[in-house]
């Protein structure tokens, strides 16, 4: 330990030379960052792979190329590698590179636990991923594992098994995130001049820590029952199916805000960047974040007004659901007051960011319409949710992470991103995604169901549609790819210590790219070099 | 309609569109559909998604606007300084409060809607739904305060539909209809037979995993779960045949287990009814007359 301890102070001029030592070993918080990132891009992208399967079985009636059990298996797969593979991590990612850069600590907390809980992933994802070549198959009950459908698998215990190894993971990485943030802050960085995005995941943290643990109880109770004889959701022992949804989205609920609060913070970060105009109302914006964190524990029942609740039980889950856009509308009206007033200049960050907060708050709309409980018999369970969903998740979260790699990518590599293939990145995505999802409102409306591998004629229109726009969008994150890897290895631009014009905060301080070691003392902190050092609000 | 549909899709918007506006009746999807149907029951959530829809559409333009006109505006190609105010207390408390009324007033509606929905007394008629792996079984309880001799049957999707689905068939969806109407994966064996102007009552149970029993045109649907009665109602307006399927994943035909309502006036159903309950007789007795011979050479 002692040794172990002597050794970390020695290099403090440079990453380790060998390949296995620098990434496997690494205590670094950058490195370990980009391990995340990569991690998560290549889950994006496997992620993404069944869901063109999906689509592609969908693009006309008729079953042309796969069963419906493993139909089934896609879409189960497709949304657990989407959600605890590309988004989760990726978050994670950008937390360990940017938080000790903007609070100005030299690394994370707690830098051994930062390794573990990287080097879990990609065990928890061969595990999970490796049903698909088994006898059996892959899981098919949806990534909600409702029971008794799910015990059904034959692959339940490895995918509960993941799911463990997953949580492990983000509860380090989450404790991490939290003695960082509490405790390695440089001096006069005070809490309420943290960077918001600090701020978002500091909460962030804390669901991660409350929930997860919900989770792994749930599924530890479906291997019970299914292998030791529990009959905790099993009717016919004593048990509720029912039980194991109000569990799950007890931990489901939270866990959808999980990823979507670092996309507030990414946006409140970029927005004011490009605006160079500081932003709108920040104690409002923290305190929007801390109380959507705060509701997101009671509603989660919102996804179950469909399984015969009592009346007074729908009627306090539709309240507090529908109390949520109060906080959401604070937000997005803030980054419109924002740029009102501002000087903007439409770099691609900028670019998704102003997507960002157009097609999440549509996305924000049909929450709120599901939110309306006796809609919702009609909304549940269709492609209407699934059309709310993406708009939040994929236009909400997955465009935010974007706009962080196109913003930061200049201080990571120390080189400028092509800013034509980025616009081409980004027009491509936004038209695409648009075409992909939006008539997927339609097809809810008109009656069709969720995961159904197969429909009626009527539905064959807007299904095309949908499909073609899924494959234009697959194929625009291949742009993202090559945009990333020429910007790394290839740019010939150099980028300037702050990248950006109007960029504040003190990531902007240290070279591009960041030294394997920043903040070896603590910086100075001058208030007007900070994002968020005169708000008095 | 597969190939060529995007072109015929467009041709199609218009008409579509019209309708959403004009507020046609839909019963059952039809091609382009872009609205949720009114329904064909005395409950329906069809006015309360309008109002909701309107009510984003309006804060859309105002938010989406603004927005807009910023990034025309102030814009640094177009010489904009930027300025150094970042709070106005007034402006926050405005946009807090006024979507606080708005959503009371949504509140209030839904709550409405709510009530009326689980106020399931005073029912004519009860219909005992189970969902099973991978089709539905129907039982006629009671009908006018009397109970139904042994009416009950399954209702699972309809053969060609069934043969055209399996993969690789290269049947075609297309040429299944009804009517002039397309009923592929959306019909049965054996409909399920409603009368109409009957407050209905729905109990519905899950045989082995979870299902959703749903007909868009009724409004609702309900999950159908192991151990668990769930109750609902309807009262069906108008004669008609209303389709739906299964909403909750059941796995692997999940997508194959359609329903089909067919609601007939009072008198018409009565006679269904009382030829169902004969035949069930007749069948029983069928029965007792095949056990007794097949017992009789060992007695
Ligand atoms: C204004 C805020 C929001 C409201 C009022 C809202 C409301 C709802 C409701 C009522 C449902 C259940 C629909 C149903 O199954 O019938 C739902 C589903 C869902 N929402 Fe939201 N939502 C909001 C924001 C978000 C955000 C920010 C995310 C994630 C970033 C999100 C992700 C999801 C997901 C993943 C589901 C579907 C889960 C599943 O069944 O697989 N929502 N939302
Ligand atoms: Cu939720
Ligand atoms: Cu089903």
């Amino acid at each position: 330990m002692a040794h172990a301890a002597t050794h970390d102070h020695h290099d403090h001029h440079g990453a380790p030379k060998g390949f296995f030592q620098r990434w496997v070993m690494s205590t670094n918080h950058k490195d370990i960052g980009t391990l995340y990132l990569i991690f998560s891009l290549t889950m994006f992208f496997i992620g993404g792979a069944f869901a063109m399967v999906i689509r592609a079985e969908l693009f006309k009636p008729g079953m042309q190329l796969v069963q419906p059990y493993f139909f089934n298996e896609m879409t189960t797969m497709h949304a657990l590698v989407m959600i605890f593979g590309a988004i989760m991590p990726s978050f994670v990612g950008l937390a360990n590179w940017m938080i000790p850069l903007m609070v100005g600590a030299p690394d994370m907390a707690l830098p051994r636990m930062n390794n573990l809980s990287f080097w879990i992933m990609p065990f928890a994802f061969i595990l999970l991923l490796s049903t698909l070549f088994m006898p059996g198959g892959g899981p098919a009950g949806g990534w909600t594992m409702y029971p008794p459908l799910s015990l059904q698998g034959e692959s339940i215990a490895y995918t509960i098994f993941a799911v463990h190894l997953m949580g492990i993971s983000s509860i380090m990485g989450a404790i991490n995130i939290i003695a960082t943030i509490l405790n390695m802050r440089a001096p006069g960085m005070d809490l309420l001049k943290m960077p918001v995005f600090v701020w978002s995941w500091l909460i962030t943290a804390f669901l991660l820590i409350a929930v997860m643990p919900v989770l792994a109880g749930a599924v530890t109770m479906l291997l019970t029952d299914k292998y030791f004889h529990t009959n905790f959701f099993n009717a016919a022992g004593g048990g509720d199916p029912v039980l194991f949804q109000h569990i799950f989205w007890f931990f489901g609920h939270p866990e959808v805000y999980i990823m979507i609060l670092p996309a507030f913070g990414i946006i409140s970060e970029i927005i004011p960047t490009f605006s160079r105009k500081p932003i709108f109302g920040y104690r409002a914006m923290v305190f929007a974040i801390a109380s959507i964190a705060f509701l997101s524990f009671i509603v989660w029942a919102h996804h179950m007004f469909a399984v015969g609740l009592p009346m007074g039980a729908e009627i306090f889950f539709m309240y507090a659901t529908m109390l949520i856009a109060v906080p959401t509308g604070v937000k997005v009206f803030n980054w419109v007051s924002t740029m009102w007033g501002g000087s903007m200049t439409f770099e691609t960050p900028m670019l998704f960011s102003i997507a960002f907060v157009i097609l999440f708050t549509i996305g924000g709309f049909s929450g709120l319409m599901l939110a309306l409980a006796p809609a919702d018999f009609q909304y549940h369970d269709t492609y209407f949710v699934v059309a709310h969903f993406h708009y939040v998740l994929v236009t909400g979260a997955a465009f935010s992470i974007m706009a962080a790699a196109y913003y930061w990518l200049p201080k990571w590599s120390g080189n400028m991103y092509s800013e034509t293939w980025g616009k081409i990145h980004f027009w491509s995505s936004v038209i695409s995604v648009n075409v992909l999802f939006f008539p997927q409102h339609f097809l809810g409306l008109a009656g069709m169901p969720r995961r159904i591998p197969d429909y009626n004629v009527a539905f064959a229109n807007f299904n095309m549609i949908s499909s073609i726009g899924g494959f234009w969008f697959g194929a625009s994150q291949l742009i993202f790819l090559g945009v990333v890897i020429h910007c790394v290895f290839f740019s010939k631009k150099k980028a300037a210590d702050r990248s950006w014009e109007g960029a504040k905060g003190l990531e902007w301080t240290v070279p591009s790219p960041a030294p394997f070691h920043t903040f070896d003392v603590p910086p100075v902190i001058h208030d007007d070099e900070l994002a968020h050092g005169n708000t008095e609000h | 309609m597969t190939s060529g549909g995007i072109g015929r899709s467009i041709s199609a918007w218009a008409a579509g569109a019209l309708a959403l506006f004009g507020g046609a009746a839909w019963a059952n999807p039809e091609p382009n559909q872009l609205n949720m149907t009114k329904g064909a029951a005395e409950w329906s959530p069809y006015a309360m998604h309008m109002v909701a829809l309107w009510v984003c559409v309006v804060i859309g333009i105002v938010v989406f606007g603004a927005m807009f006109i910023a990034m025309f505006r102030f814009r640094k190609s177009r010489g904009a300084v930027a300025e150094k105010w970042s709070h106005s207390t007034k402006l926050e408390v405005v946009w807090t409060v006024i979507p606080v009324i708005i959503l009371i007033f949504l509140a209030h509606l839904a709550t409405g809607g709510l009530t009326s929905f689980a106020d399931t007394t005073n029912s004519e008629m009860t219909i005992k739904v189970t969902g099973y792996q991978w089709k539905w079984r129907y039982d006629y309880v009671d009908y006018k305060g009397k109970g139904v001799d042994q009416v009950g049957f399954i209702s699972k999707l309809e053969e060609t539909s069934d043969r055209t689905r399996q993969l690789k068939s290269n049947l075609d969806p297309d040429k299944i209809k009804v009517d002039g109407y397309n009923t592929y994966l959306l019909d049965v064996d054996k409909p399920l037979v409603l009368p109409t102007n009957t407050k209905i009552r729905f109990v519905i149970v899950g045989g082995d995993v979870i299902h959703s029993w749903w007909v868009p045109a009724l409004g609702w649907k309900m999950d159908a779960i192991p151990g668990i009665a769930n109750a609902a109602w309807t009262n069906i307006k108008e004669p008609g045949v209303y389709r739906g399927q299964c909403a909750e994943l059941c796995g692997q035909d999940h997508g194959f287990m359609p329903i089909v309502v067919k609601a007939v006036p009072r008198a018409e159903f009565e006679q269904w009814l009382a030829t169902q309950e004969d035949e069930a007789k007749v069948q029983k007795a069928a029965q007792t007359a095949q056990t007794v011979p097949a017992q009789a050479p060992q007695g």
